[in-house]
């Protein structure tokens, strides 16, 4: 292995990094918040919402992200719609880990018992109240596993970025490769960043659901 | 006494399945009216037809002199006023004991949190668990889940109290330590309506017994009629297979 | 909209073809992963130290490193620091597998851990062997919980295959650039209907079979 090689791609790959991450993070922010919603309409039954975010939970789970990623980013112009490429980036992993992350919430609130819900009741809680302070802190709780899994899923899946032409670390190693024949350099780099990017995530992962998975608190 | 509950002819029904059928029951401040009956007589889902975690189909649940109407009314301010507590205690497991009991009283009622924390120290020092105050639901016994269940129903100052089998889920050696609870409340003059298998407790506790048979009421008087003097046969079947000799 | 280039000459049937070639990686990877998994997932319930820290980091490494970054070492670096020559399938098979084993393993391993020792103890109480309290009361058991979770992980490999493309195999995402850019004139559009085309083919190959380990799943739910 060159250590001159290695410390001209860094730059690169720095660059890369931080582009993933920026990408990735958003991704992750979309996907909880449309996760959340769709949670809360599929578990409440909400007329009409529930079939259109149903359907929309089955479509995103039982695709890949890259065929996603190609029709937003080469399709959807055809039909009118031009996004730039960081932009699909974010809604196509946005859309995926959105369908993900309802299904883990919503297991986490059918999860809490309908006791609950009546023993918030007989305290005099009004039913928003019941859901705010009772049941859905507890259904995210309860969640707290699936959703970990979930963030080091999709920021695996970041990886498939470079296929619209994202300069993402795949993208840059791919085109190191392709260029000098650095492969060995450009592979290190390219593992050692995924670790950097995903190691302290799966370890304070592993910590939080210690804590809060499987309802145990206060251990 | 003063009337606080009145209850008129109530009929709950599930489909074709009738559980309460034409139950009546007057309850004055201070009385504790303990309702006993074989499993599946619909004493639970009387209880929870008070505060109107259950509809009724006919009949009128009376409080205070006025008619609550499950359509119209708020029955969130219902049940503050009627306080319950569960069989299966149902603290909040995301929440420490004392969250658990500031809860209802700070986020829902607005109370000042001071007051409100001093009077869940009071009641917790009551109870015997102080020293438990910041540990999490599954770090406790059940009879000490269940005491804090009790003082969590009792934040809101409840007018009544129902207790729904309230030791049916703990080991034997935790039922003194809640019905001791359930005692001093009696004693203090709380109005409760307590659905219960201690017999014993029952006769210890109560100013008039209830015996629910088949969704109506069969029998009911004081506790001495009730256990010493039986007057149905359903009602001396009941006992009775409480004894084992025979 | 670009799906006329669908019905032209055989531009159907090559993009069905080239779905066969993703399919056919992932039945393959699928069936290694089961039957090496299962033996893993046994071995790691055995409770042995040394098993146990070696499998750790490997359960580690699958669940941090991306599968394109596995798939980019085994085909470009193997061929560099080996010098030996593994064609893009071998790789993605080789790639799936080292993944599929260990979600696999790991699957077993929970199946294994997640039945209550008093039901061996129980078995054992009414009169069987350790064997039989096996094969009549665990295994059935165990049988049940990993069926469903297994036919899910075909649906994940299936969508996984996608990244082959990326390594250069020609399957369905290829072709259908192939039939876009050789229709770049008559069909300037082509991308939405192909693109589209290929997101619905994905979803009829993985849906019906979601479905059908989320029925089994409620089915045996105990």
């Amino acid at each position: 292995m060159d250590t001159e090689v290695l410390s001209s791609y860094l730059p690169l790959y720095v660059e890369a990094f931080f582009l993933t991450l920026k990408i990735g993070w958003l991704g992750i922010f979309l996907s909880f918040v449309l996760g959340v919603a769709s949670a809360f309409i599929i578990h409440f039954k909400i007329p009409v919402l529930s079939a259109v975010f149903g359907a929309y939970v089955e479509i995103f789970r039982n695709t890949p992200l890259l065929i996603q990623l190609f029709f937003i980013y080469f399709g959807l112009p055809k039909a009118g719609i031009s996004l730039s490429a960081e932009l699909c980036g974010i809604i196509g992993l946005g859309l995926l880990g959105g369908s993900y992350m309802s299904e883990a919430i919503r297991s986490g609130l059918d999860a809490v018992s309908s006791a609950q819900t009546e023993s918030a009741l007989a305290l005099g809680m009004k039913k928003t109240e019941v859901f705010t302070l009772v049941v859905f802190p507890e259904a995210l709780t309860l969640s707290v596993p699936a959703i970990v899994a979930n963030v080091i899923f999709l920021l695996k899946e970041t990886s498939v970025f470079s296929a619209i032409s994202l300069m993402d670390l795949m993208f840059t190693a791919k085109d190191l490769i392709g260029l000098y024949y650095d492969t060995t350099e450009a592979l290190v780099l390219l593992v050692m960043f995924y670790m950097v990017m995903l190691l302290p995530v799966s370890f304070v992962g592993s910590v939080v659901e210690k804590k809060a998975g499987a309802g145990m608190f206060g251990e | 006494m003063e009337e606080i509950l009145s209850v008129k002819n109530i009929r709950k029904s599930y489909g074709d399945i009738t559980v309460l059928d034409d139950v009546s029951l007057n309850v004055s401040t201070g009385e504790v009216v303990v309702i006993v009956g074989p499993s599946g007589c619909g004493k639970s889902t009387f209880l929870r037809c008070l505060n109107g975690l259950e509809e009724i189909q006919e009949g009128q649940v009376i409080l205070d002199g006025k008619v609550i109407d499950t359509e119209k009314d708020d029955l969130f301010s219902i049940r503050e006023r009627i306080g319950m507590v569960f069989q299966s205690y149902e603290l909040f497991p995301h929440l420490s004991v004392m969250q658990n009991l500031l809860l209802a009283p700070v986020k829902v009622k607005k109370r000042n949190k001071k007051e409100a924390e001093a009077q869940a120290q009071e009641l917790l020092e009551r109870v015997g668990l102080l020293s438990k105050k910041d540990s999490f639901p599954r770090q406790l016994s059940g009879g000490q889940k269940q005491r804090v269940a009790i003082i969590r129903a009792l934040m809101m100052h409840p007018e009544i109290l129902l207790l729904d089998e309230i030791t049916a889920a703990l080991d034997p050696e935790m039922v003194r330590e809640v019905l001791e609870v359930v005692l001093d409340l009696a004693k203090e003059g709380r109005t409760m309506i307590i659905v219960t298998h201690e017999l014993a407790f029952a006769r210890a506790v109560a100013d008039r017994m209830i015996f629910i048979d088949g969704g109506k009421i069969v029998e009911e008087g004081t506790p001495e009629e009730f256990f010493d003097d039986p007057k149905t046969d359903r009602l001396k079947r009941f006992l009775h297979s409480f004894l084992y000799e025979d | 909209m670009g799906f006329e280039v669908l019905l032209k000459g055989s531009n159907l049937i090559r993009l069905l073809e080239g779905l066969a070639v993703a399919l056919k990686i992932s039945l393959i990877s699928v069936a290694i992963s089961i039957v090496l998994g299962t033996i893993l997932g046994v071995i790691m319930s055995m409770d042995n130290k040394v098993i146990k820290g070696i499998t750790r980091v490997y359960l580690e490494i699958v669940r941090i490193m991306p599968q394109l970054v596995l798939l980019f070492i085994v085909y470009f670096g193997a061929t560099k620091v080996m010098g030996i020559n593994i064609s893009a399938e071998a790789s993605s098979v080789i790639v799936f597998s080292f993944w599929g084993i260990a979600e696999m393993s790991d699957l077993v391993r929970g199946a294994l851990k997640g039945i209550p020792a008093i039901q061996y103890e129980s078995g054992i109480a009414l009169g069987l062997s350790p064997v039989q309290t096996n094969i009549y009361v665990i295994i059935p058991q165990v049988i049940r919980r990993l069926i469903p979770l297994s036919i899910n992980l075909i649906t994940r490999m299936i969508k996984t295959t996608s990244l082959i493309m990326m390594i250069g195999i020609v399957e369905v995402l290829k072709v259908g650039q192939q039939i876009i850019e050789a229709n770049r004139n008559s069909s300037p559009n082509a991308a939405f209907g192909v693109f589209l085309t290929i997101f619905v083919l994905y979803f009829i190959a993985c849906w019906p079979i979601s479905r059908f380990s989320k029925y089994l799943e409620r089915k045996w739910e105990t």
